[in-house]
């Protein structure tokens, strides 16, 4: 088997509401510059998926409505290989309305609560109509080594983790999962779940190398990768790092 | 610039006489106070006084707006939309000016309450009489329930609905939704002027009260290869049903139809016909309504200026206006600042185009590429209220198209290091990215690389008023709160 990157982009169409190809492109430029070969596949509404036919799959975000017609897709095609796929070392990353997805439930502000893929022990509660959106620049520190992940979120709902998950990182400036608790995302196994929305790998390339070192590891155990210059991006990083830790969000 | 062109300074020629306006004291203590407020701000450069005059006025008599307006003698048009409000309004204001009309509105941007408070202030005299005969209004898209009700419109513009702002507005069906409800205060003799090949435009606006007028390109040769990835309506708005597209033009305009439900792209009753694109110089077409066609040119360029034009050409004729003096009309156009406007400076000619979201930004690739390669491009993107605070949207773009297009690329605005992240991962080569955050700079290294072609600016909007500070600094412009 050659060393190649697959990735499976759920509901590129549907789920899609904020630059969220930004990490396709990401993911797919930083493994094929390492002379990785990437294949990327899009599942959308009624498609089946193989869990052994990609190592990382990535879920958008999508306003209330779309997520609405992803869910019942995703709770009926895609959660059992899914769940397989996880068991097996895959990576899923879910940003946003797909991280809400991953949970246990959402409640929306009216209407049935929306089933998840329970890939992540948590759940989602929109407070209702007159409650401000959680919207603003987001900055995290990881747990580990890892610099702070840095981005922009845009939510309505908000997020509670059971005992099961744990945290992305602890809020440095923002609102995070549900602007009370200071924790943002979640994490179990490799499922990552961030409200980070949209494009955030392009601006946190050591966590994009973090998931796609653990996706090729799955089938390639103790995989390196050589380093990238990553000029543009430190400067990036560099530069909302200094306004947010300025005048916080 | 021609906002004011037109209207006489001393306010002649209202059409109404001193005996049909009675003296309200406290709407003429509002109006002294609002232009005392628009001199005072004026003097001290606080961004030309386009929101504070109504805001004070507004304080001192709430009813301020439907006082004015219900005075203007051929009544009022709104323009609602994402994209191509300023656009479509001016159009429309420069046909109503050559037919001899005396529009009043509102300044490009200042489209909140707040603004257009400001506009009716400004152009009414201390008793209150408009000094003008037809209300020419470009509203937010959020400000619809609020505002439209006040003015009592006769004819309601919608153009488009992209996401844009969603951070101030939340999501799009928020905004649809926004649109429907304004309806109930809408009055039963409205006329609403639809962009009909924007489905999601043609479900908010098709349950209005009053007659629906719709408006769309029919020229399949401009439709796209294969929809874009920043379409936004691919589902239908009632079942979730995806649409089936026969093409599009752009983003998510075009010929949809929803197989569940049966919704279709209505035949519009003001169409686009034989459209020949002249890449960044302009557009010719034939319009066609009721029968009647005229061949029109314009220096607005691309499709997204096809459907303001359209926007535009429905509304007049709604207003009365006849088809071959709107196309005489159209010719001598020239645009509103930023929106493709053209100025000198130095002798080199620079085109500012402004970039607000992903499916505009795609457009106005196309066009500026339209001729060939460019030695350089000027991109600047902030994140201000106005511009949109998120910036993720950037990688919605296919900034691909320039890859191999251009020599250099140099990048503003405060968003600078994301723009020039995402054009290294089109393919842009890092050493033709340049990251300059001084207007002034970034303008004079873009030229620099022009030579003596035309530079091409590309900014969200308050890039655009920055960047058009300095082209005025340096001779190119005046400002457009001084004319």
């Amino acid at each position: 088997m050659t060393q190649a990157l697959r990735i499976c982009h759920l509901y590129p169409d549907l789920l899609n509401l904020y630059g969220d190809r930004g990490n396709i492109i990401v993911l797919t430029s930083r493994a094929q510059r390492r002379g990785i070969a990437v294949t990327v596949t899009e599942a959308g509404l009624g498609d089946r998926i193989d869990p052994d036919a990609a190592d990382l799959f990535f879920i958008g975000g999508g306003e209330d409505r779309q997520q609405r017609i992803a869910a019942a897709d995703l709770v009926n095609l895609k959660r059992g290989p899914l769940e397989a796929a996880v068991e097996d070392g895959a990576v899923v990353l879910a940003v946003c309305g797909g991280y809400q997805l991953a949970g246990r439930f959402y409640r929306p502000a009216e209407g049935e609560d929306l089933p998840g893929l329970g890939l992540l022990d948590l759940w989602t509660e929109h407070p209702g109509p007159g409650t401000p959106r959680l919207i603003g620049n987001l900055v995290i520190q990881p747990e580990g080594q890892d610099p702070p992940l840095v981005g922009f979120e845009n939510h309505g709902g908000r997020t509670h983790l059971g005992p099961g998950a744990r945290p992305l990182g602890r809020v440095i400036a923002g609102h995070g999962n549900n602007g009370k608790d200071g924790w943002e995302g979640a994490v179990a196994r490799r499922v990552y779940g961030t409200y980070l929305h949209g494009p955030l790998l392009p601006k946190n390339p050591v966590f994009a190398d973090r998931l796609i070192r653990e996706a090729l590891s799955r089938h390639f155990p103790g995989v390196a990768l050589e380093p990238l210059p990553d000029t543009l991006e430190a400067r990036a990083r560099t530069a909302i790092l200094a306004r947010v830790m300025k005048a916080p969000a | 610039m021609y906002h004011d062109e037109g209207i006489t300074p001393d306010g002649g020629g209202t059409g109404l006489s001193d005996r049909t306006v009675p003296f309200d004291l406290r709407l003429s203590a509002a109006i002294a106070l609002g232009k005392a407020t628009a001199t005072l701000s004026r003097s001290f450069h606080r961004g030309g006084g386009t929101t504070m005059p109504g805001r004070v006025a507004r304080a001192v008599e709430p009813r301020l707006v439907q006082m004015v307006a219900r005075r203007l003698a051929l009544g009022s048009v709104v323009v609602a939309g994402t994209n191509g409000k300023t656009t479509t309004a001016h159009v429309l204001a420069h046909i109503m000016r050559t037919l001899g009309h005396r529009p009043v509105h509102n300044r490009a941007g200042a489209n909140l309450a707040a603004g257009i408070a400001s506009a009716l202030v400004e152009h009414a005299d201390l008793r209150g009489r408009p000094q003008g005969d037809l209300g020419i209004f470009e509203v937010d898209e959020a400000t619809v329930p609020r505002v439209v009700p006040a003015l009592a419109p006769r004819v309601a513009v919608f153009t488009n609905l992209f996401r844009d702002q969603l951070d101030r507005y939340g999501e799009i069906d928020y905004i649809a939704g926004l649109w429907r409800a304004a309806g109930k205060g809408l009055a039963a003799d409205l006329v609403s002027v639809a962009n009909g090949d924007d489905p999601l435009v043609y479900e908010a606006v098709r349950g209005l009260p009053g007659r629906l007028v719709t408006f769309g390109i029919e020229d399949e040769r401009h439709a796209l290869p294969a929809i874009e990835h920043t379409a936004e309506a691919r589902y239908c708005y009632r079942d979730g049903t995806p649409y089936e597209y026969a093409f599009t033009y752009f983003g998510h305009m075009g010929q949809y139809h929803c197989p569940a439900c049966g919704v279709r792209r209505p035949v519009p009753d003001v169409a686009a016909r034989d459209l020949t694109l002249h890449g960044p110089d302009g557009a010719e077409l034939t319009i066609t309504s009721g029968g009647e066609a005229a061949r029109i040119r314009t220096v607005l360029p691309g499709l997204y200026n096809v459907y303001n034009i359209l926007a535009a050409v429905a509304a007049a004729l709604e207003l009365g206006a006849p088809l071959a003096r709107v196309g005489e009309a159209l010719a001598s156009f020239a645009p509103a600042f930023g929106r493709a406007e053209r100025v000198v400076v130095d002798g080199h000619e620079v085109q500012m185009l402004l970039v607000k979201n992903p499916a505009g930004f795609n457009e106005v690739l196309r066009t500026v590429l339209a001729a060939g390669p460019l030695p350089a491009v000027l991109i600047a993107i902030n994140d201000r209220i106005a511009d949109g605070r998120d910036v993720s949207w950037l990688w919605d773009v296919d900034v691909e198209m320039l890859a191999g297009q251009v020599g250099r690329v140099v990048v503003g605005g405060l968003r600078a290091e994301d723009m020039a992240l995402r054009l290294e991962y089109a393919g842009i080569p890092v050493e033709a990215i340049e990251v300059e955050h001084s207007y002034d700079r970034a303008l004079r290294r873009a030229l620099d690389r022009t030579g003596t072609s035309r530079l091409y600016v590309l900014p969200t909007y308050t890039a655009m008023l920055a960047l058009r500070g300095v082209l005025e600094q340096w001779g190119a412009v005046r400002g457009f709160w001084e004319t």
